[in-house]
C-alpha cells in the first residue's frame, strides 16, 4: 500500500524522526531514547515513513539502522517548484495588465 | 526606475503556510485594483494557457468572490474567495475553498485562510501575501484540483515531442 507522504509527514514525531536520521543512521532503540514514549510506538512511526519510502532500511548484524531517503524527499520540492511556477507566470502576467492600465490612466 | 523587482515564494513545511513576495512597477491603488476587481483579476489571476472567469465577485466584508479555472479542455474548477476583513488599498483577507458553480462548498476540501498586504514606497507596490494551509497535504491538494491536468499536459506534449523527434533521427 502506497502511504500519503503528506500524512507522513504532517505527524510531530514523524518529522522529529526525520530530522534525527538526517543527520545519521538510527536504529529504533537509539531513536527511541529521543522521545518520551515506547520503542514500539518509535517503530510504527517508521513504518509509516519506510511506506512512503521517506526512509530506507539497512540491515548491520542483528540491528536494522534507518536512514533518510532523499529522493523521495526532493519529491515534495518538486510539486512545491511547481506551485512557485504557477505563482511566477500568474505575475507575470499582472505586470503586464498593470502597465496597460497604467497606460490608460495617462 | 528598478527594473528587477523582487519575487520571494517559500514554505513552512511545519506551520503548512506559504509566504508570496512580490514588488510590481505601479502605485498600490492600480495594484489594489487589479486584486480587487473582477474584471482585472480574470486578466491575469489563471497562468496560461488556463483562463480565470469570475461569475461573481461581492467584494465587501462577507463578500465572495466565485470564479471558475478553465482549463484548455474547457473543464471547470470553481472556487469561492469568502472575504473576512478589508482595509482599502492595504490590507484584505478571505477564506478559500473548493465549491461548484452554484456555490456549493465542496467539503470534502480544507479551506486555506489568505492575508494580502500592499505597500507603496516611491511608485513601487510590495504584495505580501501569507496563505495558510490546515495541513501540508492540502496544498498538494490544491495544487492537484487545480492545475494538475495543466502540468500533465505538458509533460504529454513534451513526451510527444521527444518521441516524435526519436522517429525523425531513426
Amino acid at each position: 500500500m502506497k502511504r500519503d507522504i503528506f500524512k507522513a509527514i504532517a505527524d510531530p514525531t514523524r518529522r522529529a524522526i526525520l530530522v534525527l536520521i538526517a543527520a545519521q543512521a538510527m536504529t529504533p532503540n537509539s531513536l527511541a531514547e529521543h522521545f518520551d514514549t515506547t520503542r514500539q510506538a518509535v517503530s510504527k512511526h517508521l513504518k509509516v515513513l519506510t511506506e512512503c519510502e521517506l526512509v530506507k532500511q539497512e540491515h548491520q548484524g542483528r540491528e536494522i539502522y534507518y536512514q533518510l531517503d532523499f529522493n523521495k524527499m526532493k519529491e515534495i520540492d518538486k510539486w512545491l517548484e511547481q506551485l512557485r511556477k504557477i505563482w511566477e507566470d500568474r505575475f507575470n502576467q499582472l505586470d503586464k495588465v498593470l502597465s496597460k492600465l497604467k497606460a490608460n490612466k495617462k | 526606475m528598478k527594473n528587477t523587482l523582487l519575487f520571494d515564494f517559500t514554505v513552512d513545511k511545519s506551520t503548512s503556510t506559504v509566504f508570496v513576495y512580490r514588488e510590481f512597477a505601479a502605485e498600490s491603488d492600480l495594484v489594489w485594483n487589479a486584486f480587487t476587481e473582477k474584471e482585472i483579476l480574470d486578466q491575469w489571476w489563471a497562468p496560461k494557457p488556463w483562463l480565470s472567469r469570475t461569475k461573481r465577485m461581492n467584494f465587501e466584508v462577507g463578500g465572495r468572490r466565485l470564479y471558475a479555472m478553465v482549463s484548455p479542455e474547457g473543464h471547470e474548477h470553481w472556487s469561492i474567495q469568502h472575504y473576512t476583513a478589508i482595509i482599502p488599498i492595504t490590507n484584505f483577507k478571505f477564506v478559500s475553498a473548493f465549491a461548484d458553480q452554484d456555490e456549493n462548498i465542496n467539503k470534502e476540501f480544507p479551506s486555506s485562510k489568505w492575508n494580502l498586504d500592499f505597500s507603496e514606497f516611491e511608485g513601487v507596490t510590495k504584495v505580501d501575501i501569507t496563505i495558510k494551509h490546515k495541513e501540508l497535504a492540502d496544498l498538494e491538494r490544491h495544487l492537484q484540483m487545480g492545475f494538475k491536468e495543466a502540468f500533465t499536459g505538458t509533460l504529454n506534449d513534451l513526451d510527444q515531442l521527444l518521441t516524435n523527434l526519436n522517429v525523425t533521427a531513426k
